[in-house]
């Protein structure tokens, strides 16, 4: 698809290389110079790993498997432990058996049209601006596309979504502040029956993963929707603040326990924050990284793969 | 019947036993649970390290009371060391005493900023200042109109220009349009940045030149990571701000970017923020912080009731008693009366870690406790001390004498011999394989 093979590799690089204190910059000067893969090596890396927010079980069990992995072999450079390191790290990302949406075929949402995409997360992640973003690169992709602004709570939600709607040149639909967000979805998708749109991109209000009544408005939102499109959603994308530390996997947890989520999008990846959290979402709640988000303008939004990222904080 | 007594005293042996001062080895693994908790918390890693070396190193060789385990009194001296930490000097507001007293709100995107303001501003409405609402996040769109909609919700004026995109020029702008109108109080707020990004670094470092702040706060998301470190440092090298807001409290993070952030630019904590509505706001406690990361508050209590409470020379006696053998139903007894002090039963034994859950549904009472008293009460002196000549006739008189059965009696004896025997090996070299079978020990 288009968008895969246009990923800006640059961008991508410099985003995650901004950083002064690189996470793999470390690990090089852990291990080089280091024929033996000796226990300071390991603790070293560990500090690396979990200032990476990989989180300290995550990161015992990625030594332990590269540790497991090196016994048996004779070449300790600082290469092969390195390369070991990213094996071990790509595996866990390219673990989980669900699809990327980001490489989805025509063929896939014309069979669906209309192709309905959840946007949903905690507040301030970053959904509204990577729903604009999305909005713009299935456009991009020969798509016709229709926003439903279901976030009718916080103030100036609709403002903020028109002035993306109007960059990526898409319509969207939206209604008076207070209104109830399952039936601004509702009106979205019927329009979007009737008037034969590609996909359809639903942005929620922002909400934690701790207020029940919340979660479950998101649950009445899949029911709701469905009445008028049977198959929606065709995917559930939460949104999760690169930022963010362990809380991150208890959000994966909690928002999966009230509606599918299908994949992940990581933003604000042009800090010097590594998102290492996505290790522990796609090992245990198997849902893969979609889309990595790497600055404030359309073109920040990276399709995800797990070679490259591992790759880039390598470099 | 009496197995939850015999657990208390379990524990309550396993403390007074031979482990009077903090040592590496006896706290060595609660320090290492208390390393997985804060970084599981997100600590930053190193910040984490550092501060439990500073206290184990400030904790070594200090008297334990009889009543707790080392390993309870560290995470004790932990928690206090990190409320300390958290808390200390400065955590009011600073206002301008002759002129305007500019608040200017930083911190990455997504932060809260916005909403913070709001709360800000309707807080310090409320305590009587005249307050303006600045709008010079220029960038995100419809960040304007977000904060125009929550100052109409408050009943707050928004100073914006809508066509500018010159942050710098809308705040200086600001400050002359509160004083014209009589406003002593500006809140600014600006546009999310990351710290990486050295363009709007300077921006922000020219509104501060320009319009002078009295306090500028870094507001950060409380579920922010291990790169809290960096983003602090950055924004406090640039800006040198004075004070930090939690923000989004009101979800299940542990908040151990509280800790990092405090650490590394030593700026006190001055509010939290915990809610979408205008009026969740409040002062920030250091204690509550600290209970909220170590995630123990439990212990803490458990551990600060037990300091006190219990009569530390009684304890010592009783620790001798133990060690020489002893230990008689007279000091039974008052193990007892220490126990009941400390508050009932079911609520102390509750406050330990697992246990809480375990006992929702099993019955201990204190009622149980009472009747052993009574039993013990009923026994002579020379009984007390000396339980081998309790026969026949002077268990049925003890009975009698206490309203409970010769059944109840006599259990009580069985036990008691039983829990002698215990202390007497646990006294013995085989000490530390007979406390794990004395743990499995169940006396019904
Ligand atoms: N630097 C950077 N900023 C981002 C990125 N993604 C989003 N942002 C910014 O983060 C802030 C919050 O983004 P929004 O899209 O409004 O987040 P949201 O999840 O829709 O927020 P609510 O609807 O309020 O819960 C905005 O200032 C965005 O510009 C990113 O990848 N990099
Ligand atoms: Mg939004």
């Amino acid at each position: 698809m288009g968008f895969l093979n246009n990923i800006n590799f640059k961008r991508l690089k410099e985003g995650l290389t901004k950083t002064r204190k690189k996470i793999f910059d470390n690990i090089s000067e852990a291990v080089s110079g280091k024929a033996v893969l000796d226990e300071t090596v390991l603790d070293e890396i560990e500090e690396i790993l979990i200032s990476g927010d990989i989180g300290l079980e995550t990161s015992t069990k990625i030594i332990e498997t590269t540790r497991n992995q090196l016994k048996n072999i004779n070449d300790r450079t600082y290469e092969n432990i390195i390369s070991n390191l990213k094996l071990v790290m790509k595996n866990i990302l390219l673990s989980s058996s669900n699809p990327d949406i980001s490489n989805i075929s025509k063929d896939k949402i014309a069979k669906y049209a209309p192709y309905v995409i959840l946007v949903v997360g905690v507040n301030g992640a970053g959904k509204t601006t990577t729903i604009g973003k999305l909005a713009n690169k299935f456009k991009l992709d020969g798509y016709s596309v229709l926003i439903g602004s279901a976030d009718t709570f916080r103030a100036a939600a609709n403002e903020q979504l028109d002035i993306w709607a109007k960059r990526a040149n898409v319509q969207v639909i939206k209604r008076n502040p207070g209104a109830d967000p399952s039936s601004v979805a509702y009106e979205t998708l019927s329009y979007a029956k009737t008037n034969k749109i590609d996909i359809v991109i639903i942005d929620t209000a922002g909400r934690l993963h701790t207020k029940q009544n919340l979660m479950q408005e998101l649950e009445k939102i899949k029911k709701v929707i469905k009445k008028v499109v049977i198959h929606a959603p065709n995917e559930t994308l939460l949104v999760v603040d690169g930022n963010t530390g362990q809380n991150a996997i208890i959000q994966a947890r909690e928002f999966t326990k009230f509606i599918e989520i299908t994949g992940l999008v990581v933003t604000k990846l042009d800090g010097s924050a590594k998102g290492g959290v996505i290790f522990q979402i796609c090992s245990e709640l198997n849902i893969p990284v979609n889309f990595i988000c790497v600055g404030e303008t359309m073109e920040d939004l990276q399709s995800f793969i797990p070679e490259l990222y591992v790759n880039a904080l390598f470099n | 019947m009496l197995e939850d007594l015999t657990l208390k005293l379990d524990k309550a042996l396993k403390k007074i036993t031979g482990q009077g001062r903090i040592s590496e080895q006896n706290i060595a693994d609660s320090l290492r649970e208390i390393r997985r908790v804060l970084l599981d918390a997100d600590v930053n890693y190193k910040v984490a390290k550092q501060f439990i070396e500073d206290v184990k190193s400030r904790a070594l060789g200090k008297e334990v009371l009889a009543s707790v385990t080392p390993g309870q009194l560290i995470t004790k001296i932990i928690y206090d060391e990190l409320a300390l930490l958290m808390g200390g000097r400065n955590a009011e507001l600073s206002f301008n005493p002759s002129g305007i007293t500019v608040i200017l709100l930083v911190g990455l995107q997504g932060s809260g900023k916005t909403t913070f303001s709001a709360k800000l501003a309707k807080y310090l409405a409320l305590k009587k200042r005249n307050v303006l609402l600045t709008a010079a996040d220029v960038y995100r769109p419809a960040a304007v109109d977000q904060l125009k909609t929550l100052g109409s919700q408050i009943g707050v004026p928004v100073f914006s220009a809508e066509e500018s995109k010159d942050a710098i020029k809308i705040s200086a702008d600001s400050i002359a349009y509160a004083r014209e109108n009589g406003f002593n109080t500006v809140i600014i707020d600006t546009a999310g940045r990351l710290h990486v990004d050295e363009n709007l670094m300077d921006e922000i470092k020219a509104i501060k030149e320009k319009v002078k702040p009295t306090e500028i706060l870094f507001v950060v998301d409380s579920m922010t990571g291990q790169d809290a470190v960096n983003s602090a440092k950055a924004f406090h090298d640039s800006v040198d701000f004075d004070g930090v807001v939690l923000t989004k409290l009101d979800g299940d993070t542990r908040g151990g970017c509280a800790l990092s952030i405090k650490a590394v630019v030593n700026e006190p904590i001055k509010f939290v923020s915990m809610g979408e509505k205008p009026d969740s706001i409040e002062l920030f406690h250091p204690e509550r912080m600290a209970a909220r990361i170590l995630g123990k508050g439990d212990v803490v209590s458990l551990v600060e009731k037990a300091q006190q409470q219990i009569d530390s020379r009684e304890a010592e006696d009783l620790e001798k008693k133990l060690l020489e053998n002893k230990f008689d139903f007279d000091d039974f007894l008052k193990q007892i009366k220490m126990l009941k002090k400390m508050g009932s039963l079911k609520s102390l034994l509750g406050m330990i870690p697992g246990l809480g859950t375990k006992l929702k549904d099993s019955d201990i009472d204190d009622k149980q406790m009472i009747k052993v008293e009574s039993i013990i009460q009923s026994m002579t002196i020379k009984e007390r001390q000396n339980p081998k000549i309790l026969n026949g006739s002077r268990r049925k008189r003890i009975a009698r004498g206490s309203g409970n059965s010769i059944q109840d009696v006599n259990r009580l004896i069985k036990q008691f011999a039983e829990m002698q025997k215990m202390i007497k090996m646990f006294n013995s070299k085989s000490g530390k394989k007979m406390m794990n079978n004395y743990k499995n020990l169940r006396i019904n």
